[in-house]
């Protein structure tokens, strides 16, 4: 009962915000209060309060708390991982990228997919059989539990940071421009909620908003392509047709552009999304949720499915936006189009709005309010996800292996995860509105770099080479994290863009370090692991046939809690 | 509780680590190459992709980027099918085997 009153109090003090930041609405960057998306985004958080509350009455071991009780079905967890994949950043960001390049948007739709297989193929069984609650449980399993456990919390809490921040940024900035909000009560809000899903309802409450966001996502962008194709008699060659003809590019539209602007730096940002995506925490996490190893491989099917779906309907909408945004005076920047004379350019609230305004044109404020209530919704559910993967790393990995060495009691275990989920939440809170204007885009893409070049080569080497030992794993997911870091800071996106020095002087002319961190990192795990004759390695490496067993046939493996 | 040698002389044991290996490294191998292909097709010919189909506006970059996703999700449709039905079952008999 104590717990239904405390979500009362919560939601008590959400609703006057609204109130309150309506009534302090003044012009700038922010619309006017949008009362049809106010309403949508207070439907959808008290439906989610309500599964946090049931979520929270049947969340009492770790199990349940971490991992759902490994009761999520392969069809449930396939749409929530395609909902922790399908962020604000993906959905805006791709189909802003369209509208301003067009095909270039594409290329990074591809990139961010075709991970998926290769985490099908060699990754996903393997985790559910070796695994409990977090990822370092099946790269410490054969290794030293405490180096391992610390290198994989560092990269885990790392990764988390960056998504972290640049997922609060958006959202402060999103829910500004979407709901007429102040930024510091949009940051706020986002946080305060994160908070509460994730410390009352754990991971049955995490995974249940992913789903509901996921399917409201869906249908969404299912309906606006299905109305931009309408508009043009269901022929993708009239929409091209049209919007060459509209877009400033005219038919370099539909061919690569500038984005990719050297080969290397094309090849290493298509490593770091490719494999980036096989190592970031929440994702990963969401492998044992499900009862076992047949249940983890058919998720990835429909996660796959449902991803791919949405690229290709983003692609649809960037399009649809370019055809029908840049043309209306009513979704564009006067004075910019007067300077500029292109509609691309003058759109209102900048690129990322490109599908938000869509939404007006095809569907009315009334739908506007939908995209407007999801695409707040979405941010709300990643930043959970996260939270919930970067709590469970402290809790699970710090707390409970390495600083009580496996002798934790679970209670305690939980409490500590919950306190780290709100430190965790106000520091994102805190770190969102200290880098309101800055620019955050390179955080996702260094979240990432690091993804690919600490955490991958990790785990992909844990599984498969007997060879690896822990001193290797240590040595070469340092040296992975710490390229990856390096790497970013001397890229140009930050060197230049950030940081301000002048063009052409970025030390190391790559976007995304993934080409040559990901290279020393597995050059590091392989040299550091032949040449380590300790004693540790000898366990190390005549662990490495049980695990093979164990994690081929699930022999072992943790099973699912009943409920 | 298990035994480790027994197991691994299980010819279905065997059988399992065979098919799911050569399987999932194939199936792997067939999206690197694609994938790279198509990245390295972005990278040093990018006119190749803007070449016109037919006498409209559509470019041949198109089918093919749309193919590579359609071709992620093929794959993986190819992996599960097989796996649900010769992986489990050699499981459950290694499982049932080796129960003691």
């Amino acid at each position: 009962m104590k717990k239904i009153s405390w979500l009362l109090t919560i939601f008590l003090i959400v609703i006057p915000t609204f109130a309150l930041a309506a009534g302090s609405v003044e012009g700038g960057s922010k619309q006017a209060v949008n009362w049809s998306a106010i309403g949508m985004f207070v439907g959808f958080v008290m439906l989610t309060l309500f599964i946090t509350y049931w979520a929270a009455k049947r969340t009492a071991s770790a199990a349940d708390f971490y991992s759902a009780g490994g009761g999520i079905t392969g069809f449930q967890n396939g749409l929530a991982i395609a909902g922790d994949y399908m962020s604000a950043a993906s959905f805006l960001g791709i189909s802003g990228l369209v509208y301003t390049s067009g095909y270039d948007g594409l290329i990074y739709s591809v990139g961010w997919l075709v991970g998926w297989p290769i985490v099908t193929f060699l990754i996903a069984e393997q985790l559910r059989n070796l695994g409990k609650f977090t990822f370092a449980d099946v790269t410490s399993f054969r290794l030293g539990q405490t180096d391992i456990r610390i290198l994989a919390a560092c990269g885990s809490l790392v990764t988390v940071a960056f998504y972290l921040i640049a997922q609060m940024v958006g959202a402060g900035k999103l829910i500004q421009l979407l709901f007429g909000l102040d930024y510091w009560i949009a940051v706020v809000l986002v946080g305060g909620l994160m908070m509460v899903y994730v410390t009352f309802g754990g991971m049955k409450a995490t995974t249940w908003v992913q789903i509901i966001k996921a399917v409201l996502l869906l249908a969404g962008a299912t309906f606006m392509a299905g109305a931009v194709l309408y508009k043009f008699g269901f022929s993708p060659e009239a929409l091209f047709a049209k919007a060459t003809e509209v877009h400033p590019k005219k038919l370099a539209i539909m061919e690569p552009g500038t984005l990719i602007s050297n080969p290397l730096s094309a090849i290493s940002l298509g490593l770091a999304l490719m494999f980036g995506t096989a190592g970031l925490p929440h994702i990963l996490m969401r492998f044992f949720t499900v009862k076992d190893a047949q249940a983890a491989r058919k998720s990835v099917f429909y996660a796959t499915g449902f991803i791919g779906y949405f690229y290709i309907l983003t692609f649809i909408i960037g399009f649809g936006a370019i055809t029908l945004v840049s043309t209306d005076a009513l979704f564009l920047d006067g004075s910019i189009l007067e300077k500029t004379k292109s509609g691309i350019a003058a759109i209102k609230g900048g690129s990322n709005m490109a599908a938000i305004h869509l939404a007006n044109a095809v569907g009315g404020n009334l739908f506007l309010g939908f995209i407007s209530a999801v695409a707040f919704a979405t941010i709300l559910a990643v930043v959970s996800g996260l939270a919930l993967a970067g709590a469970s790393s402290i809790s699970h990995d710090l707390y409970g292996m390495v600083i009580k060495g496996g002798a934790a009691n679970e209670q305690d275990e939980i409490r500590v995860s919950k306190i780290a989920t709100l430190v965790l939440g106000v520091l994102a809170i805190f770190l969102g509105i200290v880098f309101e204007n800055q620019n955050v885009a390179f955080m996702v893409g260094l979240a990432f770099a690091i993804a690919a070049s600490c955490n991958f080569p990790v785990l992909v080497m844990s599984i498969f080479w007997k060879g690896l030992t822990t001193r290797g794993a240590l040595v070469g997911g340092f040296l992975g994290l710490v390229s990856a870091v390096v790497g970013v800071v001397l890229s140009p996106a930050v060197w230049e863009a950030t940081l301000g020095y002048a063009k052409g002087s970025a030390p190391i002319k790559l976007d995304n370090p993934a080409l040559f961190s990901m290279a020393i990192a597995f050059a590091g795990i392989w040299l550091f692991s032949i040449l380590d004759r300790s004693k540790r390695a000898s366990i190390d490496r005549d662990g490495f046939d049980a695990q093979f067993v164990r994690s081929q046939t699930g022999i072992g493996a943790a099973s699912a809690t009943t409920h | 509780m298990i035994n480790l040698a027994r197991i691994e002389r299980d010819p279905n044991y065997r059988e399992l680590v065979r098919r799911r290996s050569s399987l999932g490294w194939g199936l792997s191998l067939v999206m690197l190459v694609v994938y790279f292909g198509f990245i390295v097709l972005v990278a040093y010919a990018p006119k190749f992709l803007g070449t016109p189909l037919g006498s409209g506006v559509m470019t041949i970059g198109i089918p093919i980027g749309l193919s590579v996703i359609a071709l992620a999700f093929i794959l993986t449709g190819i992996y599960v099918r097989r796996a649900n039905s010769s992986y489990d079952v050699l499981v459950r008999k290694i499982v049932e085997e080796n129960r003691s």
